[in-house]
Parts: C-alpha cells; structure tokens; sequence
C-alpha cells in the first residue's frame, strides 16, 4: 500500500471520487454565500487549499505527539478548532507584512475560512482513517484543491445562469443545490476509476 | 418576561425565522445525516442538546466575556458540549456513533449554533436564550426527520430500518447518495418558498 502510487490515489481520491464538497457536503455555508462571484471564488479557493493541506499537517502532528500520548483524544475538537484559528491568523499577519497586494486579493477570506467546517472536517476524517503524516498532506492538499474546482465550476455555471429565467421558489440557493445534485452526480462517473476511499 | 415574549421566541425558528430553509444554515449536516431516520433522530438530538445549552451558557456569561475574544469564547462553550455528545454516543451507541462519523464533532462549525449564539443569547436573558435554542434545535430537527423520511423512503423503501415498501418496489439508491441529498434538499426549499410566496 504504501509508496507514491498510495499517495497519488490518496490525492486522485480527495479531489474527484471523494470530493469534500460533492461527496461530503462539507464547506457547503460558504460555497453557497460565495460561488456567485468568479473571482472571490478564486481568492476562497486559493485560500482554503493552502489552509487546508497546513493545518491537517498541524493537527496530525499535535493528534499524535500531544493527544494521543497524553490519553487526551478526546479534546481533539477543541484543540483542532484552535489550531485552525490560530494558524489562520497567523497567516493573516505574515501575509499583511509581506505582500500588500496577496493581502489585498486574500486578506477578507481569511477569517472566513475558520468556521469553514471543511477544514475541521477534513482533519476529523484524517484521524478516523488513521492516516500517517505524508499521506495527511496529500489528502488535505486533495481536499482543498477538489473544493477549489467545485467552487470554480460552480461560478462559472452560476454566472452563465444569471440572465435565465428561473422559477421563483428555486432561485438562490435551491438551484444551487440542484447544480451542486447535478455535478455530484456527474463526480460520482469517477468512482470506479480509484478504488480508495 | 412576558408570556407573549416567550411565545414568539419559541415560534420563530419553527417558521419565518427556520435556521434551515430561510436562512439557510448548517446545511453540511442537514444533507450528511439524513440518509436513515435513525442516524437523523439522534444527530438532531446531539444539535438540540448543543444549541440549547450552549445558548444558556453563553446568555449566562455575557456580561464578563470581553467582545474583542467573544468568537473564541463561543467556540470553546460549544465545543464544550459537543465533546459531551460524542463521549456520551460513543458509550451507547456506537454503531450510529461509527456511522456518523465526523459529523457529531463538526456541530461545531454548524453555523446555527454560533450564529443563535451571536445573534440571540448574547443580548438576551438566560430564560429566554435557552427557549430560543431550544426551538432553535426544533426548527433543525424536523426539517432533517421530513428529508431523511423521503430519502430512506425512495432509496431503500425503509423507514427507521423497516421495510414498509413491498418488493414491487425499486429502490432509488441515488437518493441516499450524495446527489439524493442535494435535489431533495432543493426540492424542500422550492416547496416551502413556493408556499410563502403565494401566502404574499
């Protein structure tokens, strides 16, 4: 199992055949506030992969040195949420010293992204699976990057359907969940491809 | 407080005002647990329980916790209890607990919950925050039981686990999957709006 092939169908597995968003429905709160912009789709997009491959590499490290040595699983939750807001907010500040303009462009979906469940989520799952920390990254990387291309092509979809005439009980989120119910069903035709879950 | 006061409070989350289908949060675990009425009925419980006491709790402290550190604060409480739900879960029922999954400890980030928390308990007197979560809780509830109700339904002719459809019946195995979820969560939006905007 182990090896670069393992870590490629981990990888492959996070963003297509088991999707954050279209197979776990986690992130959906902010892929429904934000999927009606293409370019602060982007901004989230960028910002949650980063966020997300680092913080499962952090709280893998803090779950298997400081939890589980001191008994203490069962605070994982509040010591991930903590991680996730302390990590972000860290960034937020090296960020705003470093490059005005990354600031500019990320600087507002930053906080956003701590009550973003996708990220507790994703590192929830890691400890269920008993993932090693290599295969952590990869599956948090796969992760952010499979909800960046949902929210992507959910815009992009969005943005063709802003002049369609839609019935009035279904606009805003209602047809967005159907699109979301559509592409979920077109992501599920990569489920026989890799038989990794 | 006034007894109308009481009233409208507990009825507002159960309509106008439903966390789910008007302002249209927490729909993580709204479309994840509700593929088996069981697994609905006891998540929906964990929220209830969640929202409820962390409403009182928050109410309770809202005149010491400083505003600046307030968000930290509100997570902490939560987190608190839903720490509660877990081990209590774990201990008895271990199958649903297993078949959750990650979702009992993401009733943390279930937005309902902090935003109850920001938006009521923390102006509001304990008496009042605690009858707010807990119809708060309500209003989650039967929005979850009625979808699970129809996705167990179709996609295995079960309800809580018993077969009711007979075998003439073919099971919709879509609508327990991922995209079973999302059109009929859409649907139930559509029907319920569809309902109020004739009302006007």
């Amino acid at each position: 199992m182990e090896g670069m092939w393992y870590y490629t169908a981990v990888f492959f597995a996070a963003v297509f055949t088991n999707n954050i968003l279209l197979a776990n429905y986690l992130g959906m709160c902010s892929f429904l506030s934000v999927a009606k912009e293409l370019k602060a789709s982007v901004g989230l997009g960028i910002a949650v992969t980063f966020v997300m491959a680092s913080t499962t590499v952090l709280n893998w490290m803090v779950y298997n040195f400081l939890l589980e040595p001191f008994g203490l699983e069962y605070l994982r939750f509040i010591v991930f949420i903590i991680v996730i807001a302390a990590f972000v907010q860290l960034v937020e500040m090296i960020i705003e010293r470093v490059s005005e303009s990354l600031y500019a462009a990320l600087g507002i979906f930053l906080p956003l992204i701590t009550v973003n469940c996708a990220i507790l989520g994703v590192s929830l799952f890691m400890v269920i699976r008993d993932y090693d920390l290599v295969t952590s990254f990869f599956f948090g990387l796969g992760s952010g990057l499979g909800w960046f291309l949902a929210i992507m092509a959910m815009a992009g979809i969005l943005q063709k359907l802003k002049k369609a005439r839609i019935p009035k009980g279904l606009e805003g989120a209602g047809i967005t969940l159907i699109i979301t119910g559509i592409m979920a069903l077109a992501f599920m035709g990569f489920a026989g491809m890799l038989m990794l879950g | 407080m006034a007894k109308g006061q009481v009233k409208k409070t507990f009825l507002k989350p159960l309509g106008k005002e439903n966390p789910v289908f008007v302002q249209i949060l927490g729909i993580c675990s709204t479309l994840a647990v509700t593929n088996k009425l069981e697994n609905t009925f006891v998540m929906t419980l964990g929220v209830m329980f969640t929202t409820t006491l962390s409403n009182f709790t928050l109410s309770l402290l809202r005149n010491y916790i400083p505003s600046r550190i307030r968000m930290m604060v509100e997570t902490m409480v939560i987190a608190t209890y839903v720490i509660i739900v877990d081990i209590v879960l774990r201990a008895y029922y271990p199958d649903i607990w297993r078949q959750l999954g990650p979702y009992v400890g993401l009733i943390i980030t279930n937005c309902i919950i902090m935003g109850r928390a920001e938006a009521f308990a923390l102006n509001n007197t304990p008496g009042l925050s605690l009858i707010d979560g807990l119809s708060t809780g309500i209003g989650y509830a039967y929005v979850l039981l009625v979808i699970a109700f129809f996705r167990e339904l179709l996609g295995t002719g079960q309800i809580w686990g018993i077969q009711v459809l007979g075998s003439w019946w073919t099971n919709w195995s879509i609508m327990v999957m991922p995209p079973g979820a999302f059109f009929m969560l859409a649907i139930f939006i559509w029907i319920v709006k569809g309902a109020v905007i004739k009302e006007q």
